[in-house]
């Protein structure tokens, strides 16, 4: 079969790329969790102001496509900010700022989704409010966030495919690549999505494992 | 005297996966009776009263209603049966979706074919008799549990039911709305209405009840009237049942 | 201005474009959708069975790679597709995957209670599912349908990378020819903004409509 052994010959090269597509992936995570979780507080706690331009930025990366935003970054901001970032910091840079408009309406939900009581506990035992929030309303919402966590893992891992665009050479990329050379298009973008699908299920399955690792007994919603 | 029994159930058998649930139970209830079911939970009482009216499609088994032998297979006479005989859950099964007014209505409209108008009417009426009046456009989500259940009452009312099979009805409710639903049942048990009720009540059986039946492990064990049953001294399994009830219930009240 | 002149038409012309991939793919995507989601919760279960790959396969792959495999992979087998109509049948059978599972969920979370209060009044089971089941799923499903077609108006810019020349495909063309790629994908996101924007009014309005209490929107 002519497909498979152009499959088999071009694996290598394309499994590279699944390296390129995962450090996609964890950046832009990586990004949005750090950006995700003080945009998600300040929705809750914070002052009007502040609650507004984050609702202004969730609004702005939630209701703009993927597709334009890397090309409105890649081609324009970046360059106006005097950013020089290649392909992949790029990309990653992208689907990370996305994800954070993401995260923190996961974060948001979470910590709405808490008892009342227990900000008002830890104020009684003397803490401050920041203090609670990090030691007591965090841990918590973290932990009933991971489900959420890992659909938006699996959208980011489909998103990065838009990597091509700017010619990160990720999995689709380099899949694109060989196919315009050997003409075998079919064969090797379903073995792309093969790829992407085992990938995706990976994933879950070891944020489903750490989800059980810190769970807490009883501890349901 | 002997009187068409209203509802006659003979030798019903329920299995549920691979396990005997109900061993060839019978009962007869006449007309204007109020027959108690009570027992240990899991003694089956749930599981006869879905099985009479063939929410739990019993294996063996026949019913009467009114002397007509119920075709169960036959899927329109099981339909018409089940409109004749009314059915009160433990945990209400309101339509989330309906309000109080159109829980009562919607089988009137779509089963019984009555005119909106009228079947609105009919809903009025019925839920102003369980005093719910002034609830008619609140959906179940804003009623409690006394007033949900009473909801479900007037619905199961609405179908002008030959007999009433009541499920537990008090037991999902919190302690102080339990009375305003027996009122309720009280009412209709004076008004003459047939009806086969489980429940843990005890009071309320040794006052109204024609008769307690006591079922364990799927079987009737016992069944007289409460004065028989329920004396003391009398030895029944019943009486024995009822003391180890109201020790457990002076023991946490 | 003249870059506006250039710009504005253009975006407009792929506009139409956009809206004639976005309509038929919700339409479609929707009814399929309620097809394939009734069928996983109440078909046999070879169907299941089928229908549950085809929602995993649709779900877990990227649309990109589905495009790609439709417009460039297809043909090895004589199937030949426009750009256009390569993008809404893949915009479509995606959709419908998504929708199928907003679906199975609102079927699934129907409770054997509504069932049984339905039969006990002497409903037949057509009867039940009609003025029961239906109502209920169809406000439990819709916040999450809803949203799904939010996503298809975004996702439709894929459309531009099989060479079907939407909005995306039109603003990249000026961007190319004047290097104003700023302003360009600015005015772009601006319209992308409006279009989901009007949906989620559109879709919050629908939702009050229907409003019932204890059928809360999840927040």
């Amino acid at each position: 079969m002519q497909q498979l052994s152009v499959i088999i010959e071009a694996l290598p090269y394309i499994l590279q790329g699944a390296g390129v597509s995962l450090a996609i992936v964890c950046f832009a995570m990586g990004v949005g969790l750090v950006m995700g979780i003080p945009m998600a507080v300040g929705l809750v706690y914070g002052h009007p102001v502040v609650r507004n331009l984050i609702r202004l930025y969730v609004w702005f990366f939630r209701g703009v496509p993927i597709l334009v935003l890397m090309f409105l970054f890649y081609f324009g901001v970046f360059d106006l900010l005097g950013l020089d970032l290649n392909a992949i910091s790029a990309v990653s840079l992208v689907l990370g700022l996305t994800s954070a408009a993401y995260q923190s309406q996961i974060f948001r939900g979470a910590i709405q989704s808490l008892p009342q009581g227990q900000l008002r506990a830890a104020r009684a035992l003397g803490m401050s409010d920041p203090q609670g929030v990090v030691s007591i309303i965090l841990p918590q919402a973290l932990r009933l966030s991971i489900p959420a966590w890992s659909n938006e893992y699996s959208i980011i891992l489909k998103d990065s495919a838009l990597a091509y665009v700017v010619g990160a050479m990720d999995i689709f990329t380099r899949t694109h690549f060989v196919a315009s050379r050997t003409y075998e298009h079919l064969a090797l973008f379903i073995n792309a999505g093969v790829l992407y699908f085992i990938i995706t299920l990976v994933g879950v399955k070891l944020l489903l494992a750490l989800e059980k690792k810190v769970r807490i007994p009883g501890y349901t919603h | 005297m002997t009187q068409t029994p209203v509802l006659r159930v003979e030798n019903i058998n329920v299995t549920l996966g691979g396990k005997a649930i109900l061993k060839d139970v019978s009962l007869s209830v006449n007309k204007g009776e109020l027959k108690v079911l009570i027992g240990p939970s899991g003694a089956g009482k749930s599981t006869f009263l879905q099985s009479i009216n063939c929410l739990i499609p019993p294996v063996s088994g026949n019913i009467w209603l009114e002397g007509e032998r119920v075709d169960i297979e036959n899927r329109k006479k099981l339909h018409g049966y089940r409109e004749h005989v009314g059915m009160i859950f433990q945990d209400f099964n309101l339509f989330d979706h309906l309000r109080a007014a159109d829980n009562v209505s919607i089988a009137l409209r779509k089963v019984r074919g009555m005119s909106r108008k009228e079947a609105h009417a009919r809903a009025l009426q019925e839920l102003d008799r369980v005093g719910l009046g002034d609830k008619v456009n609140l959906y179940p989500a804003e009623l409690s549990g006394g007033q949900k259940q009473r909801v479900a009452i007037a619905r199961a009312l609405a179908m002008d039911p030959t007999v009433l099979l009541l499920d537990e009805p008090t037991s999902a409710l919190d302690p102080e709305l339990v009375g305003e639903v027996l009122a309720v049942i009280r009412d209709m048990a004076q008004s003459g209405l047939t009806m086969v009720m489980a429940t843990h009540q005890m009071d309320f059986a040794r006052a109204l009840a024609d008769e307690i039946v006591f079922m364990q492990q799927g079987q009737i064990i016992e069944q007289g009237s409460p004065a028989e049953l329920l004396a003391d001294k009398s030895g029944t399994r019943t009486a024995d049942f009822c003391s180890k009830l109201s020790d457990l219930c002076e023991g946490s009240c | 201005m003249p870059f506006l002149d250039l710009l504005i038409p253009a975006l407009n012309r792929g506009m139409a474009m956009s809206a004639m991939l976005i309509i038929p793919s919700a339409i479609f995507g929707a009814i399929f959708g309620v097809l394939v989601g009734t069928l996983r919760v109440f078909g046999p279960r070879p169907v299941r069975r089928i229908f549950d790959a085809y929602t995993a396969l649709f779900r877990g792959v990227p649309l990109m790679v589905q495009l790609f495999v439709f417009y460039f992979g297809l043909p090895a087998f004589g199937i030949y597709f426009e750009a256009y109509g390569a993008s809404v049948t893949c915009f479509i059978l995606c959709s419908a995957a998504y929708q199928s599972e907003y679906i199975r969920g609102a079927l699934l979370s129907i409770r054997d209670g509504q069932l049984k209060a339905g039969a006990a009044l002497g409903m037949s089971k057509l009867q039940t599912v009609l003025w029961i089941v239906v109502p209920q799923a169809f406000r439990r499903a819709l916040p999450g349908c809803g949203n799904e077609i939010i996503y298809l108006i975004k996702y439709s810019s894929l459309a531009y990378l099989i060479s079907c020349m939407e909005v995306t495909g039109e603003a990249r063309a000026i961007a190319a020819k004047t290097f104003r790629f700023t302003e360009v994908f600015t005015v772009l996101a601006v319209y992308y903004l409006f279009l989901v924007s009007i949906a989620t009014w559109l879709l919050k309005v629908l939702e009050d409509r229907l409003h019932i209490p204890g059928f809360g929107r999840q927040k």
